[in-house]
């Protein structure tokens, strides 16, 4: 379990990042927190020939709070979104999300846009990120891109990214007084990656672990009575088995996931 | 401290046993919790080289054509071999015994030759410079492979459509039936008859460190030391020395410390025989260190089991008998030395092993698949055995609509009915079912539990709680490996040696994996010297150093190994008071040792420091009488012989909380009741306990190697195969019955098994307890989610 | 591009530097050129937590961090927290109550622990579970470790 070898470079700046990327295309990955990534490498699953380590970028890590926004760094570990006050008393349902994320001496070198960028479909980023309808901004030779997370997931592990772009950071609207947001997941042990889970903001319910990317249940949110909404979110899922469990096990999970969200929007303040 | 008396168990034998019975640490935890041990992958050699291998990655193939060219030209690759070059070195091997009638299997060799009959198998090794080179070159191997049809499920392998084996006729590895009559007409005569199939998953040990083997190869000398993570060094030497060819006291095993093993670290492993045998091919040390994807793909499995079992019993409760139908499924070969007949052997032999009745039938067939090997590992049967037995028996409570422990209580065999002979043949010393039962219930304060249970199932809280009883195996004689010709040792001995300072060494034949070993062994020396335990320093896992024995499995170290130290120790004492009695001119019936000194035995006035006699013998010894010659080394030796096994009971029970809407289950609490005779250091059996109750927690709720119908290992790594980790395990109540056997002086039993042996079946009754008012049951272990969700209706 | 590079850091309080493959992690690093065998491989792929080391004040998974990212960084293995006494307590606590068995573990079982003392001393006893959730035993049942934990941080026996 020894990595295949590659070429190692820590650029300084965005533009020697970009520079990198087009001069080796295909061949190059960044390397953020590597969590993900590292231990692809160390299994041969991947073998680049370039790991391009942005982690020296540090003007791209950082927390900060306007009236009506969150702006966190690609570069923030999961650690410093797990220790933020401003995360937690304007983005709640992030600061649920993150403890979900791992063990600690994961979230210490993990980031957000790590996360981000590779989309796993059962991460809990992502998810937030559809549910909070955060703002993705990436960065390439000509210019920043702002996406909105909804179009920024496309596939299983597929983003909009184009080739030489980078995520820099996400913008996530700050939760108003009245907004509620409930987070849940089910893993079959602690820190593990979740056979399902629900971020939910409001009326957006999105489904993490579903399918090959965060999944919004539009048909189930506009129903008006949970039996309906449990019923109508066989039209938004159609979640892929996974070694221990079906589809169906899946859908049914996700509807129960449904109904705790439904009951404790429906209760709490 | 006091010295221990002989027999401990010995009508008015002095309370006070010294340091026996304490629950003090370990000496030599220090080294570990400074990060200064010593396992294998931590040792510094000059010019080692590394060992990658080229695995098959089919379920059953033909190797066409192995191409290395590329491999031998890729950076600080030393060479590259293939089965028939390591077979000129390594000869092959046949996992049979005699006592196991008609059991078979093929020859295997060290590295796959021709063929590879599991996803996994070595067919080729690259001998580098550094493990990452040799991985570089593994990555450069050409092969062509024609597949073969790959036979993965039970009973396809039974049918015999599709022979593993054509040498060998069917896939049938080994069978048993044992019957003592009566059966049918007990059946026939009951009230109540209650069938259930359950099935078993395969699992495996997930040692955290991964199988090590260093060996190093002396050409001027034709010697060969092995530095090797493993539980059997004498086993492993006489192994060695058969295959490649070296004379036995040429060849050193050398085990220091070992990072788990859970008898995955028992068996002869193909690809540690090669890297012996490239040792000697290439005259340098060569190392091995099983990655974690290695090492789920062919450490051994176990416990792949399909067993249907009907109970038979009257309308009080009295059950009169088990009928038993087990299928068990081991891989392409049987695991050498010990065999892979053992496991399903053991279902037979203690199902139903607590109770009382007297028609007994079972059936067992084991079979071949193309999937990795399976062999013995903790609690081997046990754990299978356990759940059956406690599973049907709480189905057949559930029936009567009597209450579990009372329906127990009704048939476990009297606490005064010993020996006892059980119907599967095996024997009991002394059982203490009654008791444990009594005590099980008062701990857990049963009867408030049933009724906090009941409470909250009003709101829709569902709890259950479940009862596992048990026997286990432990102590083995040589009945179990050595009669069927394995050179496999049920003996054990230890040498005691008094240095000139007054410390004493041991040095045992039984190894130590973590479970306290050397600490039990330094209790047991010092109590019974007469010196305190910081003069003890124990020496184990050394063929060079110690006596010969078997090692550590089968719970069979302290109760076999300590027999050996406890002897040598009391011979120990006798020879220093024989030299005390010299020195002092004093009779030495008036002597004794205590606290390091030589005292009078009546007034405990000080007479001589050790250390003095000590310095005498070794350095003055001009000053003892002409006649006398003063022996302060010893050597004793314990083999179990009265009883085939010296089987010890317990009872566990699980609460668990079943969310039915997701099917997740909470382990709210465990509790362990168990009489393994003399414990030696509570403190160390409790760990020991709660650590298998884990284990068989993980098999009962999470752990399973799931395959591919192609035979492909679907899950092999930390991630996708979920063992539980801090998060899931719940606090764990033990507490013991203390029943010593009197075929030692010791009196005591094993414990290291036992909370895995009991723990599945505790944790499906308590699962089954809590669904049963829905109407849902399960029986396929592990008890995943989507199983329990598929149990309650909750999905198709 | 360099498949190897120099890089500087400080180990246990000590400089050190090596050219270093790009490719090896750092608990190889530690292990394989330096000799510090404290931090155990046990499954390079991140679950298993026997690796565990801290870099920069902050306890990481050794196998999922390159060694050349470690340039210029302060890392700190059990044999460090050893001799400065300052895991001192934990090994007590944990050897008192045989909170390991084969012990390959419980280097960054201590690790882990050493953390949540600094960071959360007032941890609960399920607390304690989470923070040491990512740390794989198969010999104890945790139980003994989390009662180590619970006595070091509130002095309870």
């Amino acid at each position: 379990m020894k990595a295949p070898a590659f070429a190692y470079v820590k650029p300084s700046t965005l533009d020697a990042v970009f520079e990198l990327l087009e001069r080796h295309g295909e061949g190059a990955k960044l390397l953020a927190g590597g969590q993900s990534l590292i231990p692809s490498l160390n299994m041969r699953l991947s073998a680049p020939e370039l790991l391009i380590d942005i982690t020296g970028l540090r003007e791209y890590a950082g927390i900060h709070a306007s009236v009506d926004s969150v702006r966190i760094g690609a570069l923030t570990t999961h650690a410093e979104i797990e220790r933020s006050a401003e995360i937690g008393k304007h983005l709640p349902l992030v600061a649920r999300a993150v403890s979900h994320i791992a063990h600690p001496a994961i979230r210490n070198r993990g980031t957000l846009g790590g996360s981000l960028a590779l989309a796993d479909p059962a991460a809990e980023y992502p998810a937030c990120a559809v549910a909070l309808e955060a703002t993705i901004v990436v960065s390439g030779r000509n210019g920043e891109r702002r996406i909105k997370a909804e179009q920024f997931f496309k596939g299983l592990f597929e983003t909009d990214l184009k080739p030489g772009e980078v995520v820099t950071a996400a913008e996530f609207p700050v939760a108003g007084r009245n907004d509620k947001s409930v987070f849940l997941e089910l893993s079959r042990r602690r820190g593990d990656y979740a056979i399902i889970g629900l971020a939910a903001h409001n009326s957006r319910f999105v489904f993490f672990g579903a399918g090959t990317k965060p999944v919004l249940a539009g048909n189930a949110a506009s129903k008006t009575s949970l039996q309906e909404a449990r019923a109508a979110l066989a039209t938004d899922l159609d979640p892929p088995a996974d070694l221990y469990n079906s589809s169906a096990t899946k859908l049914h999970l996700a509807g129960v996931l449904l109904e705790r969200a439904w009951n404790t929007l429906s209760t709490s303040h | 401290m006091g010295k221990a008396e002989l027999p401990l168990h010995a009508p008015g034998t002095r309370v006070d046993k010294g340091y026996i019975g304490q629950s003090v640490p370990r000496p030599n935890a220090k080294r570990l919790l400074q990060g200064r041990g010593a396992f294998v992958d931590d040792l510094r050699f000059p010019r080692l080289a590394h060992v990658a291998f080229f695995r098959s990655p089919h379920a059953h193939a033909r190797i066409k054509r192995l191409d290395f060219g590329n491999a031998l030209k890729s950076a600080g690759v030393i060479d590259v071999f293939d089965g028939r070059a390591v077979a000129e070195y390594c000869t092959p091997w046949v996992g049979v015994l005699a006592h196991l009638k008609g059991i078979k299997s093929p020859p295997q060799h060290a590295i796959a030759i021709e063929r590879a009959c599991w996803q996994g198998e070595a067919v080729a090794a690259v001998v580098a410079e550094s493990r990452t080179q040799a991985e570089d070159a593994v990555d450069l191997i050409d092969a062509d492979w024609e597949e073969l049809p790959a036979v993965l499920d039970m009973d396809e392998a039974l049918s015999g459509r599709c022979v593993i084996h054509p040498e060998l006729g069917d896939n049938i590895c080994f069978k048993r039936e044992h019957d003592t009559g009566g059966v049918d007409e007990a059946f026939a005569k009951a009230d109540l008859v209650v069938e259930e199939t359950y099935r078993f998953g395969r699992h495996t040990g997930v040692c955290l460190e991964g199988r090590s083997i260093l060996a190093d190869y002396n050409a001027a000398e034709h010697t060969l030391t092995v530095h090797h993570s493993t539980q059997a060094p004498h086993m492993m030497q006489d192994v060695f020395s058969r295959h490649l060819g070296i004379p036995e006291a040429n060849v050193r095993v050398i085990a220091r410390d070992v990072g788990g093993s859970f008898g995955i670290k028992v068996h002869v492993y193909p690809d540690e025989m090669a890297t012996a045998a490239l040792s000697v091919m290439l005259r340098r040390p060569v190392k091995f260190v099983a990655d974690r994807l290695e090492s789920f793909l062919t450490d051994i499995h176990a416990r792949e089991h399909k067993v249907t079992i009907r109970l038979a019993c009257s309308k009080d409760g009295e059950i009169l008998a088990f009928d038993l139908d087990d299928l068990s499924a081991i891989g392409p070969y049987s695991v050498y030395p010990r065999t892979s007949g053992i496991e399903g052997n053991q279902v037979v032999n203690l199902t139903g092993g607590p109770y009382k009745h007297q028609k007994y039938r079972a059936k067992l067939n084991v079979v071949f698949t193309n999937k990795n090997v399976t062999c013995q590992y903790r609690a081997v049967g046990h754990p299978i055995a356990v759940a059956l037995t406690e599973g049907i028996v709480d189905l057949a409570a559930q029936n009567l609509k009597m209450d579990p422990a009372e329906f127990r209580r009704r048939n476990l065999i009297p606490d005064d009915a010993y020996p006892y002979t059980f119907p599967s043949g095996v024997k009991f010393e002394k059982l203490s079912h009654h008791q444990c039962l009594d005590q099980l219930l008062g701990l857990m304060n049963y009867a408030s539990l049933r009724k906090e249970q009941a409470d909250l199932r009003g709101r829709n809280i569902f709890r259950g709680i479940g009862l596992a009883a048990m026997i286990e195996v432990t102590n083995p004689s040589p009945a179990f490996y050595g009669v069927g010709g394995a050179r496999i040792s049920a003996q054990d001995g230890a040498t005691l040696r008094l240095e000139p300072t007054g410390m004493v060494t041991v040095m045992c034949s039984v190894t130590e994996q973590g479970q306290g070993t050397e600490g039990i062994f330094a209790q047991i020396a010092a109590s019974a010297v007469g010196v305190s335990m910081d003069k003890v320093r124990v020496i184990t896992g050394d063929t060079g150093v110690t006596p010969y024995g078997g090692g550590t499995w089968a719970s069979r170290g302290a109760g076999i190994g300590g027999e050996a130290v406890l002897l040598a120790g009391r011979a120990l004492l006798s020879n220093i008071l024989d030299v005390a009695s010299k020195v002092l001119n004093l009779e030495k019936e008036t002597l004794d040792i205590e606290n390091n000194a030589i005292v009078d035995k009546l007034t405990q006035e000080k007479k001589m420091p050790l250390e003095e006699l000590g310095r005498i013998t070794y350095f003055r010894p001009d000053i003892l009488p002409l006649d006398f010659q003063a022996e302060l080394t010893v050597t004793r030796h314990y083999t179990p012989r009265e009883y085939a096994f010296t089987f010890t009971n317990g009872i566990q029970a699980s609460l668990v909380e079943v969310d039915t809407d997701t099917g997740f289950v909470k382990l709210l609490k465990h509790w362990c009741v168990e009489d393994s005779g003399t414990v030696i250091n509570p403190m160390l059996v409790d760990e020991q306990l709660r650590g298998g109750v884990a284990e068989g927690i993980g098999a009962a709720l999470y752990e399973e190697c799931l395959y591919s119908p192609e035979g492909q290992l679907l899950n092999g790594n930390m991630a996708d195969y979920v063992v539980p980790m801090s998060g899931e395990i719940p606090d764990i109540v033990c507490a013991h019955i203390e029943t010593p056997t009197r075929q030692s002086q010791l009196g005591a039993k094993g414990v290291g098994e036992a909370g895995t042996a009991g723990a599945p079946g505790a944790v499906m009754n308590a699962i089954n307890d809590a669904l049963a008012p829905l109407g849902a049951r399960v029986t396929a272990m592990p008890f995943t989610p989507e199983r329990i969700l598929r149990a309650l209706g909750r999905i198709a | 591009m360099e498949h190897a590079l120099d890089i500087t850091l400080t180990v246990n309080g000590t400089p050190v530097s090596r050219r270093v493959e790009a490719r090896q992690h750092l608990v190889d690093f530690l292990r394989e050129e330096l000799g510090l065998t404290g931090s155990h491989v046990g499954c390079e792929h991140g679950v298993c937590g026997a690796c565990t080391v801290r870099v920069d004040g902050e306890i990481v998974r050794g196998c999922l961090m390159l060694a050349v990212q470690a340039n210029g960084c302060k890392v700190d293995t059990i044999e460090g927290l050893s001799d400065s006494k300052e895991v001192g307590e934990l090994q007590r606590a944990f050897h008192e109550r045989n909170s390991l068995q084969c012990g390959f573990c419980t280097p960054g079982m201590l690790m882990a622990a050493r953390d949540l003392q600094l960071k959360n001393p007032a941890a609960s006893r399920e607390q304690i579970r989470a923070h040491l959730s990512g740390n794989y035993c198969r010999c104890t049942g945790y139980q003994a470790i989390v009662d180590a934990i619970e006595e070091v941080l509130h002095g309870k026996s």
